[in-house]
C-alpha cells in the first residue's frame, strides 16, 4: 500500500512542501536580524583593519569616530558639498556599493586586460573611511577591496597609514575559500604580517604574496608577504586584488588628492 | 508507557552505547570543531536538537514513508532542520556561526543523525524516538566537550575564553601544546577515551577478526623462487 506510485508521489510532494515552507519561513523571518549582524560584523572588520577595534566598547560608538567619504573613481575626486549632497539624496543616504556594480548607470565595465582582480565591473563611486588624529590630520585611510580567489570573490578592507604607502592592516569579511587552505586569509598569524608592509615602488604597486616563506634577508622584504601553503590561487588573488585597487583605476588618484588636502 | 525504556534510551548512549566511542560515528565534526570549548558547546546544542527533532518527525510519519524513497525523505527532513538551525545561529550567534562555518551544514551528513533515523525512528513511537535522539546527541556532546576541554585548556591555556594557564607568549609560565590546536590531536584524545571506556566496560571490546601467527626464527627459504 505504502509503495504504490500515487502514495510515493503524494508523500514526496507533501514532505517537500512542508519542508520548504518551514525553511522559507525561518529564512524570511530571521533575515533582518542576520542582516544587522552582518552589518555589525562589517563595521568590526573595518575597525579591525584600522587596528583600533576594542571588543569591550560599543561597536557603533567606535565606528562613529571614522569619517565616511565617497570617491568618484572616474574623476579621481572625493565628493564634496553639492555633489555629495545630491549623491546622498539620489541613494537615500544608504549607498549600496556592491549593488551599484550590478547597475549600468552606476558602474563601469572593465576590459579584460585591466581587470586583473576579476571583478568585471567597478562601481563609479566608492565609499571609504578616514581616521583623523586629534589635530585633524589624516591618521589612516580604510578602503574596501575585493577580488576573485579560487571559489569566489573575497571582500575585505585594507587600511593605509598617512604616507599612503604603508599598510596598517588587512581584513576580509566575506569569502568562499577552502577552510584550512585559502580560508587561512582569516588566520590572525597570517594577517599580522601585513602591518608595516609597503605598497609602491616608484608608483608601481609592488607588494606581492609570494610562494613559500619570505627570506628575512631579502632586500625587498617590505614588499613581500608569506604565501598561504596549499592555496596558490587564493594568494595570487590577494596579490591581484591589491594590484588592481591601488592602480589608477582604483584608489591611486585618491592619494594625490588626500596628499594635497593634508 | 514504560518509564524504564525512556530512561534507557537517554542514559545508554552516554557511555555504554556512545555513538562516537562505540560506533565510531560523527568523527568528522569531532575533529573539526573541538579546539575551542564555546564553539563546541554550540555545535553540541545544534546537533542534539537536530537529531532529536529529526527522530521525532520521522517517527511521526514512519508508517507513511514508502520504503523506496525512505532515505531521501529522511534526508529532506534532516536537511530542513539543519538549515533552520543554521539560520537561527546566524541570527542569534553570528560570531560562533562564522567560526563553525560549514560544519553546521555538515550536520546533514553526520552519520549519527541518519543512523538514528534509520535504526530507531523508523520503528519506534515518536516520543521514545525523540528521547533516543536526545540521548545520542548528549552522548556525542559528552565526548566532544571532553575533547574540547582538553584541547582548549592544554592547547591555548584557556577555557571558554578565560585564561586558566597563562601562556608564555602572554607573559605567563605555560608553554601551549601546539599539537592540541590541530585537528589530528582529537584523533588521539578520542582514541584514549575509547581505551578508557573499554577498560571500564570490557563488553565493548571487539573480538579479533584474525589471529596473528607466531614468528618463526628461521624463514622457510625452500618455498622462495630465486631469480638468478
Amino acid at each position: 500500500m505504502n509503495d504504490s506510485i500515487t502514495k510515493t508521489l503524494a508523500v514526496a510532494f507533501s514532505i517537500c512542501l512542508v519542508c520548504s515552507l518551514v525553511v522559507s519561513v525561518a529564512a524570511v523571518s530571521l533575515r533582518d536580524m542576520q542582516n544587522e549582524n552582518k552589518a555589525n560584523d562589517k563595521k568590526i572588520k573595518i575597525l579591525q583593519a584600522a587596528r583600533i577595534y576594542d571588543s569591550n566598547l560599543d561597536v557603533k560608538k567606535q565606528f562613529n569616530q571614522l569619517e565616511v567619504m565617497y570617491l568618484d573613481f572616474n574623476k579621481g575626486e572625493v565628493l564634496k558639498n553639492d555633489v555629495l549632497e545630491s549623491f546622498l539624496l539620489e541613494h537615500k543616504n544608504d549607498y549600496d556599493q556592491l549593488g551599484a556594480t550590478r547597475k549600468e548607470e552606476y558602474s563601469t565595465k572593465l576590459n579584460t586586460s585591466e581587470d586583473i582582480a576579476i571583478i568585471k565591473s567597478r562601481e563609479n563611486v566608492g565609499k571609504f573611511f578616514l581616521l583623523r588624529n586629534e589635530d585633524q590630520t589624516i591618521d589612516k585611510v580604510i578602503l574596501p577591496i575585493r577580488g576573485y580567489g579560487l571559489w569566489g570573490t573575497l571582500f575585505g578592507y585594507i587600511s593605509i597609514e598617512e604616507d599612503f604607502n604603508t599598510i596598517a592592516g588587512l581584513e576580509f569579511y566575506d569569502h568562499k575559500e577552502t577552510p584550512g587552505l585559502g580560508a587561512e586569509v582569516d588566520n590572525p598569524k597570517w594577517k599580522s604580517q601585513w602591518p608595516g608592509k609597503k605598497i609602491f615602488i616608484d608608483n608601481d604597486v609592488s607588494i606581492e604574496v609570494i610562494k613559500g616563506k619570505v627570506d628575512p634577508d631579502d632586500v625587498n622584504i617590505a614588499y613581500k608577504v608569506d604565501g598561504l601553503s596549499g592555496a596558490t590561487l587564493t594568494s595570487r588573488g590577494v596579490t591581484n586584488m591589491i594590484k588592481y585597487w591601488f592602480s589608477d583605476s582604483g584608489y591611486a588618484k585618491l592619494f594625490s588628492e588626500l596628499n594635497y588636502e593634508s | 508507557m514504560n518509564l524504564n525504556r525512556y530512561k534507557d534510551v537517554v542514559v545508554k548512549p552516554l557511555i555504554e552505547e556512545n555513538p562516537i566511542t562505540l560506533q565510531i560515528l560523527g568523527i568528522c565534526s569531532a575533529l573539526a570543531v573541538t579546539n575551542n570549548l564555546s564553539v563546541t558547546l554550540v555545535m553540541c546544542v545544534a546537533l542534539t536538537s537536530v537529531v532529536s527533532f529529526s527522530n521525532l518527525f520521522i517517527s511521526i510519519i514512519r508508517n507513511h514513508i514508502p520504503s523506496s524513497i525512505r532515505i531521501i525523505v529522511q534526508m529532506t527532513i534532516i536537511a530542513s532542520l539543519v538549515i533552520v538551525v543554521d539560520e537561527l545561529l546566524k541570527a542569534y550567534d553570528y560570531e560562533t556561526s562564522k567560526k563553525l562555518s560549514v560544519f553546521v551544514g555538515l550536520i546533514i551528513t553526520n552519520c549519527i543523525v541518519m543512523g538514528r533515523a534509520e535504526a530507531f525512528a523508523m520503528k519506534e513511537k515518536p516520543l521514545l524516538s525523540f528521547f533516543d535522539g536526545l540521548g545520542n546527541g548528549l552522548g556525542y556532546s559528552l565526548i566532544l566537550i571532553g575533547v574540547a576541554t582538553i584541547r582548549e585548556l592544554f592547547g591555548s591555556g584557556t577555557l571558554l575564553g578565560y585564561e586558566i594557564l597563562p601562556l608564555v607568549s602572554n607573559g605567563g609560565w605555560y608553554m601551549g601544546n601546539n599539537l592540541l590546536l590541530l585537528p589530528p590531536s582529537s584523533f588521539i584524545i578520542i582514541g584514549l577515551f575509547i581505551w578508557a571506556i573499554r577498560e571500564y566496560k570490557p563488553a565493548q571490546v571487539e573480538e579479533d577478526e584474525f589471529k596473528v601467527s607466531k614468528h618463526s626464527s628461521y624463514p622457510d627459504l625452500t618455498k622462495k623462487e630465486l631469480n638468478v
